[in-house]
């Protein structure tokens, strides 16, 4: 059933920007390429575009599924398709991984051309912002002059904020789900929890293990299982998997036993071994500084006051990593500058991850929302 | 902001049948700021929006209601009126309405203050308990069930109903200085006697000083 609506087949593209890009830090990077994706076809007026921003571990592979790769489908592909709720019969829709990533774009695992070395640790920390202008770029090289939408989940919905206050005449709507426009003191400490557990692996070699031809997987292991426990919710994980053991018997131990203990085992691993650590520290860090209010003496309604569009916000009832407080505090910046702006908030079980299920309500919202953006 | 570029999904002239939503769309200038507290579908909204040009926001808790205003193309927030409405600044409406939800209401009271002071005008219709055709029902021995009051005592979410009389009072201790008063039956304006022969009441308040 999934594959009859699925987008298909696609294949990543590469654009190389010689441009240098001004970072938030005062340092720049003289060149860099972006791996992106594109599904649907540009419309000859070319205001049918969509940009998809991804979160703390996503990328490009939105949608659709690789030739030479079964099951390989993109991470958003229950909301981007034809007759998805983000409609590709309709839409333009694009998906880049972020600079500073490591599924394509320039990020610490890419060799620095002028030394011939990975760049690792030399890699400059980048923010939502450096992102946004990123992938202004990349819609430049596209020919794009404004987006019909831009939309995003958690950190993703950070960068469809950012982009109404940077070019907020080249965005007509911004969906910004489950986000929030600063971390929560609880919210930092928990990406501090994980960039300690990777930067104190023996492994690490302060970010140039390249050089040493090793990982330090057990400290991204140990990240990604924090993580998930804080993108789950407890319901979710009662239900799931309760006290359930593997075996029948406790074996008084200390090896897996209960079921949970497995599955975080099981998602850290495999995690560890598809994601490169900077570039978790990296996105992490994107995260901790995103603070567009900070530049307004901490008064949000001030720094939406330049933004034009129309904005989507949606919360989901048991996320507790971006709890409906955060986008609450999103919905009142914007009515405060008589914006158009609708919000929801989604009665669901599955904690921060419910942005990426497939709920029916939740789609049906998003479904009709988009059905009313002209193209 | 930009020109609302919603498309139009439902025949603006069907909804214009509804002699309330006239009712209340008489009082409301062009081109004005609109507050919609327990907004339904969206429909007042839209109405007020293609005929009279208001840009506004609608507050509804209920699910399916909610997803009805974003296929019509509304601006609708998911809050619940019973924890006020601290979102919105004081004096940033130029109408506050609230349209046959005041006798769903719990706090009563505190939604006639805060309309108070987010709107420069408040507008509040409900269905007339002191109808004629209720009091009848009551002194029969039952409780009114009518084309206004279609539940039953058990099932209603109707848990303060009020008679013109009552409403009054209440403007008088919430300082509510009453600007204008309709009263409707069967969709028909009604002068003569309207506590006993309204069925649904429609009233336009300002703060009072």
């Amino acid at each position: 059933m999934r594959d009859s609506k699925s987008a298909g087949v696609v294949t990543p593209q590469y654009v190389q920007i010689d441009k240098p890009l001004q970072l938030k830090s005062g340092l720049e990077l003289a060149s860099y390429h972006l791996v992106y994706e594109t599904y649907g076809q540009l419309n000859t007026a070319r205001s049918n575009a969509v940009l998809i921003c991804h979160a703390l571990s996503g990328n490009h592979h939105v949608a659709g599924v690789y030739a030479d790769k079964e099951k390989s489908f993109g991470w958003w592909d229950n909301m981007v398709g034809p007759g998805k709720p983000i409609d590709t019969n309709r839409f333009f829709v694009i998906g880049m991984n972020n600079l500073g990533g490591c599924h394509g774009s320039t990020g610490p695992a890419s060799i620095d051309t002028r030394t011939g070395k990975h760049y690792g640790a030399s890699f400059p920390v980048v923010t939502v912002e450096d992102w946004v202008e990123t992938q202004a770029q990349l819609t430049e090289h596209l020919g794009i002059a404004q987006f019909a939408a831009i939309v995003g989940g958690s950190l993703g919905g950070m960068q469809a904020l950012q982009w109404t206050l940077d070019y907020p005449e080249k965005v007509r709507h911004a969906l910004v789900i489950a986000a929030a426009a600063k971390l929560t003191a609880q919210n930092i400490a928990f990406n501090d929890v994980a960039r300690q557990a990777i930067m104190t692996d023996q492994e690490f070699y302060g970010g140039n293990y390249y050089a040493y031809d090793t990982l330090p997987r057990r400290g991204l292991r140990l990240a990604r299982m924090l993580g998930h426990i804080t993108y789950l919710s407890d319901d979710s994980m009662a239900a799931k998997f309760g006290r359930s053991l593997r075996n029948e018997e406790l074996s008084f131990g200390f090896d897996v036993e209960f079921e949970i203990e497995s599955y975080l085992r099981y998602q850290g691993d495999k995690f560890a071994d598809l994601f490169d650590a900077n570039s978790y520290l990296l996105m992490t860090k994107a995260l901790d500084y995103f603070n567009p209010a900070d530049a307004y003496a901490g008064d949000l309604s001030a720094a939406f006051r330049v933004a034009k569009a129309d904005y989507l916000i949606l919360s989901f009832t048991s996320d507790w990593r971006f709890s409906p407080e955060r986008s609450r505090e999103i919905v009142k910046a914007l009515l405060d500058n008589k914006m158009n702006v609708s919000y929801a908030e989604i009665t669901s079980s599955h904690g921060h991850d419910s942005f990426l299920m497939e709920t029916e309500y939740y789609h049906q919202l998003v479904r009709a929302y988009m059905d009313n953006i002209s193209t | 902001m930009h020109e609302l570029t919603m498309n139009d999904t439902t025949e603006p002239s069907t909804i214009a049948l509804r002699p309330d939503f006239a009712a209340i769309a008489e009082w409301i200038k062009p081109g004005a700021k609109v507050l919609d507290l327990g907004c339904g579908d969206g429909s007042l909204l839209r109405y007020l929006r293609d005929t009279r040009h208001v840009f506004g926001y609608g507050v509804e808790i209920d699910d399916d209601n909610l997803l009805n205003c974003f296929r019509n193309g509304v601006n609708a927030i998911q809050y619940d009126l019973e924890s006020g409405l601290s979102s919105f600044e004081s004096d940033s409406f130029d109408y506050v309405i609230l349209s046959q939800t005041l006798q769903a209401m719990r706090h009563t009271e505190g939604i006639i203050q805060e309309m108070l002071r987010v709107g420069k005008e408040g507008i509040v219709s409900f269905p007339n308990f002191g109808y004629w055709r209720n009091r009848m029902q009551v002194i029969s021995g039952r409780m009114p069930v009518s084309k206004a009051l279609p539940y039953h005592w058990y099932d209603t979410p109707n848990i303060h109903l009020c008679t013109l009389g009552d409403f009054e009072a209440l403007c008088r201790q919430c300082n509510a200085h009453i600007l204008e008063r309709r009263v409707m039956s069967n969709d028909h304006p009604v002068q003569f006697l309207p506590n006993l022969m309204g069925m649904l009441a429609f009233y336009r308040f300002e703060r009072k000083g």
